[in-house]
């Protein structure tokens, strides 16, 4: 990490700053092994294992929901910057209404049957 | 305001206050665009939330299983997946003041997101040639509304990533390209988030 301090312009303390902005290689190349690895394992479930339906679904989605918080944190740097994390906030909320409007949804559609 | 504040002092404290609000300006500008992932994030999810819904509705019309190539959407995953890393890269090699580099790594990124887009395209003739078109059944238009969309947006990114590939050629690295490369790795990375979920929910579910 303090390597970084050889670069010639700005004085120490920005330049680090500039350097928690941003993630560094290692980050990265955690963050792209990880994601290969979430991507693998469902196709892997989807196709090698005789699990049944729900169980295959759940473990995929939740694969999924892992490597969203994988690249929030590794590749997106959610929780770098200064200041108040307002980006987080207004990620919350936004995952919280995507949550209702699809749980929702589908389960408001579900009475379909019933109602016809 | 940081403008206002500055030229009250001497010439040294102002460029310095200058330089401050510039910066604070660009954060406000990604800050701005993480607000537009959101919204973003909310457009994805109405239109996931009409797929699932309308998964089961096929008409009598062609089903996700017998549709979907798994060679394809799985190719589709891990060129995505690939160019969201090498838009990484890019950002480091700015990071580093490596402008060569930087617009390297953007060119990767701009060729596996346009064979991404190819390959969508060809998936999607295929469809159409096979009679699967988007007013065949409800499933096939809730499915061409959300993958298209995503397609879309890809499409967008790489036209916007090829136009600021001009601007560091003109401009360099500055504090403006800065944030514009920053805010759109953010976009890159968002649309391969997106794509993770149409990958699970939509083709192997649908593959099941």
């Amino acid at each position: 990490m303090s390597q970084q301090h050889t670069s010639a312009a700005g004085h120490g303390h920005h330049e680090h700053e500039e350097h928690d902005d941003h993630g560094s290689l290692k980050a990265y190349i955690i963050g792209f092994i990880l994601s290969i690895v979430l991507t693998v394992i469902p196709l892997l479930i989807v196709f090698e294992t005789s699990m049944n339906k729900t169980g295959v679904i759940i473990t995929i989605i939740t694969m999924a929901v892992i490597q969203l918080i994988v690249q929030l944190f590794f590749f997106m740097h959610i929780r770098e910057g200064e200041g108040p994390k307002y980006n987080v906030m207004a990620l919350i909320l936004g995952l919280f209404i995507v949550l209702v409007i699809v749980a929702g949804s589908v389960w408001i559609m579900s009475f379909n049957s019933v109602v016809q | 305001m940081q403008h206002a504040i500055g030229h009250g002092h001497s010439q040294g404290a102002d460029s310095h206050s200058h330089d401050h609000g510039h910066h604070d300006q660009e954060s406000m500008k990604v800050l701005g665009f993480w607000i537009f992932l959101v919204t973003d994030c909310l457009l994805f999810g109405t239109l996931f939330a009409t797929y699932v819904v309308l998964k089961a509705h096929t008409d009598g019309g062609p089903t996700g299983k017998e549709l979907f190539e798994i060679p394809g959407f799985v190719a589709e995953t891990f060129i995505l997946l690939t160019s969201s890393f090498t838009s990484g890269l890019a950002v480091l090699a700015m990071n580093k003041k490596k402008v060569g580099q930087l617009i390297g790594w953007l060119i990767v990124t701009v060729l596996l997101g346009a064979s991404f887009v190819g390959l969508e395209i060809n998936e999607f003739v295929n469809m159409v040639h096979e009679g699967a078109t988007i007013s065949t059944s409800a499933f096939l238009t809730a499915f061409f509304v959300l993958v298209g969309t995503h397609g879309l947006h890809v499409s967008v990114g790489l036209v916007w990533m090829i136009a600021l590939m001009i601007q560091l050629k003109m401009r360099g690295v500055t504090p403006v390209t800065k944030r514009k490369i920053t805010v759109i790795s953010l976009y890159w990375h968002f649309l391969d988030v997106v794509w993770i979920f149409l990958f699970t929910i939509v083709y192997l579910m649908g593959v099941m």
